[in-house]
């Protein structure tokens, strides 16, 4: 256990050093002069070349980035040219928006498919199965932005049970910091739970066909102990991976649900920023989406491990 | 295992059900704004994003002159003023007992630390150029202010009244980017990153019948369906310029709401490059100006809202001259003119378009307008960093589209490295004539020479002047309905 995780540390270094260095010759080549951006249409020359200055826009390429970096490994993630503030409280005030965001998301979504999908796989073939299924593909073709749209016709705007959109702050209290998330996990969680159950589903009809399942049942354990004994620990190491690769999407893939209930997500963040100019936050905010992602696949490796113990093989 | 996620979804919802619709309710003192962007930070000295103004101005920060909602010049930190008749000496009469939101006097050492610092070396003032003809800001006592200018401005006292030359102290102006403190009658609350700015009643206001409101929230929501689905579903009072322009007539009709569509200082043009050629010969440019049809695109691109223009020029200020009859609608006309200039069979162009509606929509309305006098445009979408970089900058570019949105704008066209590339000695001889002209009457004539020259030289082709098209509920008063500067100014807002 302990090699293993060793080794998959010395990779997660090596990937972010990798998202590093192609995220800043990216953003080298990309046109548009942030300075110039943000004294707009009538800037004069000279107050640009002040403005370039106090950014520090006219340092050498490789200096520059042996700054950026040096001050992440610091902990430091600069200041934000257009607001101001340093990077990293924007991208804390960020996170705690789509951090639980995902989580919630991720929450219903499994609250829902696990159900349906073991409901579906233990009763093949008949009606209950095609609901599901039918549900299933009904959740992974219709677009989550435009589901999102209907919830605030229907809940925001026709009946005033919510608010269309925005996020009042975890300071305004838990309760309607939740409740403002609540619609988006809705609307994100419907595709996730729709994946989800089939996922389930065909998970759990390919455990019930082997051959340690015929054999507990042999021994005569009854249904419900066979489901929970063999089958469901067996048929949740690709779940797991699943909801690992779903919840890894909505931190970063959020942006379209973020955009539709105007809330200040990490993916609005980039994606002002990109619109802004403000490279050294969309430089930032690329390493924190690339962190997580590998943060949360790292987890489901360790999680895999910790359910199916049996030594690996070959990595 | 299955339930426990079960359990917490279903508390979760039924919290969610239980907590009181009435979250979103208005009391009577409290006003919520939609705003389109929000703004970077909350210093109006500098940077230029209208947002930034659209938050503060006269609402947090105040200036030497105030702009009122009719675009006059009236009294503001100063209660009155002198101007010396040689229009160099300005003595400003400052108002006694304000004080700033942390609680530090106001006098003229402000004053003085303003200006010199929105025009010195290391500013990133955004309209440094308003700060230009000053020579010197002395103090003779504290409540005077005497700005000597080195050159006669006509535009002084309006400009003086942006929130570009906010007064600021020199105890806050490093840290106003984030924590405002200004004189205003509403002081700073707090802002929730990407999501609203709260502004409360500043108790200490030297007028204690100002503001009328407790607490303003502005909330920022940049796509058109989810504003619309703000103000439908009451979590906002008033977009004071809504983007989703579409969607005016479905507010319109609800009697909870009010329309007030105005003006703005948006003169939007078809910018042509008058230094490259086909666009160098006068006659290109008039055929152009033949070719397009104003209202078409007024009510392609802008749903019917917009007023045409002529010139550039907004039509609510002194000296409008109205000439959108000088180029009518006539493709027939326009060919001729390009075959008198050599182009018997039409030129190919590029037309960039920055991502504004008014450009994108108007941009495909114009080309295929132009196509039928023989102007065949390929259509170049461009995002804004990019068009700044290479159109605005670089003056790489055939036509473009764009809002000019600054108030009294028209001297861009004396500017010789501007990008749209115009030169006129006749049109310099009377920029410069205004700015050493004072007199109101005068300078309203001169305005009016000015726009004629840019329309018989056809500099570009004058489209519209950009609407604000606002929308409250019903009972809001005080609210701006023109824009004469950047601003949403709550000073005087009130429910009835």
């Amino acid at each position: 256990m302990t090699g293993f995780l060793a080794r998959r540390l010395v990779g997660l270094g090596l990937t972010l050093f990798l998202a590093s260095l192609v995220v800043f010759t990216v953003l080298e080549v990309l046109p548009g002069d942030p300075a110039l951006l943000m004294l707009g249409v009538d800037a004069r020359p000279d107050t640009l070349a002040a403005l370039r200055a106090q950014m520090g826009l006219d340092r050498p390429v490789p200096v520059r980035y042996l700054a950026w970096v040096g001050g992440l490994l610091g902990g430091d993630m600069g200041v934000s040219h257009t607001y101001g503030v340093p990077v990293g409280d924007l991208v804390r005030d960020r996170l705690a928006v789509t951090v639980p965001l995902a989580a919630l998301a991720i929450l219903l979504s499994t609250a829902v498919a696990l159900p349906l999908g073991m409901a579906a796989a233990s009763r093949r073939g008949r009606p209950a199965d095609y609901g599901v299924m039918a549900f299933s593909q009904l959740g992974v073709a219709i677009p989550n932005f435009w589901f999102g749209i209907l919830l605030v016709l229907w809940l925001s705007v026709g009946l005033g049970w919510f608010d269309a959109g925005g996020f009042p702050g975890w300071s305004a209290g838990a309760g309607p910091a939740l409740k403002a998330l609540l619609l988006p996990a809705l609307t994100l969680g419907l595709t996730e739970a729709a994946i989800l159950a089939r996922i389930t589903r065909a998970s759990i009809l390919d455990t019930l066909g082997e051959d340690y399942v015929r054999t507990a049942r042999a021994k005569g354990l009854g249904p419900g102990a066979v489901m929970r004994r063999h089958v469901l620990r067996n048929a949740l190491i690709p779940i797991t991976t699943i909801v690992g690769l779903q919840f890894a999407f909505l931190l970063g893939g959020a942006i379209v649900v973020e955009n539709v209930f105007f809330l200040p997500g990490l993916g609005r963040l980039l994606f002002q920023a990109i619109s802004q100019r403000d490279l050294i936050v969309v430089k930032d905010v690329v390493m924190v989406m690339a962190a997580l992602v590998v943060a949360v696949n790292l987890i489901v490796d360790v999680l895999y491990a910790v359910i199916d113990p049996r030594p690996k093989g070959v990595p | 295992m299955k339930s426990s996620p079960l359990l917490i979804a279903a508390a979760l919802l039924a919290a969610g059900a239980l907590m009181p619709a009435g979250a979103s309710a208005q009391t009577r003192d409290r006003l919520v704004i939609g705003m389109q962007l929000e703004p970077p930070h909350l210093d109006p000295t500098a940077g230029a994003a209208a947002a930034i103004d659209e938050v503060t101005y006269s609402n947090l920060f105040e200036s030497l002159t105030r702009i009122d909602a009719r675009g006059e010049v009236v009294p503001g930190l100063a209660e009155s003023w002198e101007i010396s008749p040689d229009g160099l000496t300005y003595t400003f009469k400052l108002r006694p007992g304000v004080t700033y939101h942390d609680g530090t006097g106001f006098d003229s050492s402000d004053v003085r630390f303003a200006l010199d610092r929105a025009r010195g070396a290391d500013s990133v003032n955004a309209q440094k150029g308003y700060f230009a003809a000053i020579g010197s800001v002395e103090t003779p006592d504290p409540l005077t202010a005497v700005v000597t200018l080195t050159r006669p401005d006509g535009q002084f006292l309006f400009n003086m009244g942006s929130n570009d030359a906010a007064i600021v102290a020199p105890e806050s102006a490093a840290t106003n980017r984030q924590k405002p403190v200004g004189t205003g009658p509403f002081r700073f609350d707090r802002w929730v990153s990407g999501d609203r700015v709260v502004l409360v009643r500043n108790p200490g206001f030297r007028d204690p019948a100002v503001p009328k409101l407790g607490e303003v929230v502005f909330r920022f929501i940049s796509d058109p369906a989810a504003q619309l689905n703000a103000m439908r579903s009451g979590d906002v009072d008033a977009f004071p310029n809504i983007g989703a322009t579409e969607s005016l007539p479905v507010l319109e009709a609800d009697r909870s709401f009010t329309v007030a569509v105005g003006t703005t200082e948006g003169e939007t043009v078809l910018a042509l490059n008058n230094a490259r050629k086909p666009f160098d010969d006068v006659r290109v440019r008039r055929a152009v100006a033949h070719a397009v049809n104003r209202q078409d695109v007024i009510d392609g691109a802008m749903f019917g809202y917009g007023t045409p223009i002529g010139s550039h020029f907004a039509p609510h200020r002194a000296g409008y001259v109205d000439l959108t009859g000088l180029y009518p609608h006539d493709p027939a006309k326009a060919r001729a003119l390009l075959a008198e200039a050599g182009y018997p069979d039409g030129f190919d162009a590029v037309i960039r378009l920055p991502p504004p509606v008014y450009a994108r929509r108007g941009g495909e309305i114009i080309a295929a307008q132009l196509a039928e006098a023989g102007i065949r445009l390929r259509i170049e979408p461009m995002e804004w960093a990019p068009w700044l970089e290479q159109v605005f900058r670089g003056r790489d570019f055939d036509m473009t589209i764009v809002s000019h949105v600054e108030p009294l704008d028209i001297d861009v066209y004396d500017r010789p490295d501007y990008y749209f590339g115009y030169r006129s000695e006749r049109f310099g001889a009377v920029m410069d004539e205004l700015s050493r002209t004072v007199e109101p009457d005068r300078r309203a004539a001169l305005y009016g020479d000015a726009q004629r020259i840019l329309a018989e030289d056809s500099a570009n082709v004058f489209l519209f002047q950009l609407p604000k098209a606002g929308v409250h509920k019903a009972g809001l008063t005080g609210l701006w309905e023109n824009s004469p500067v950047p601003a949403n100014d709550v000073t005087a807002v009130s429910w009835k």
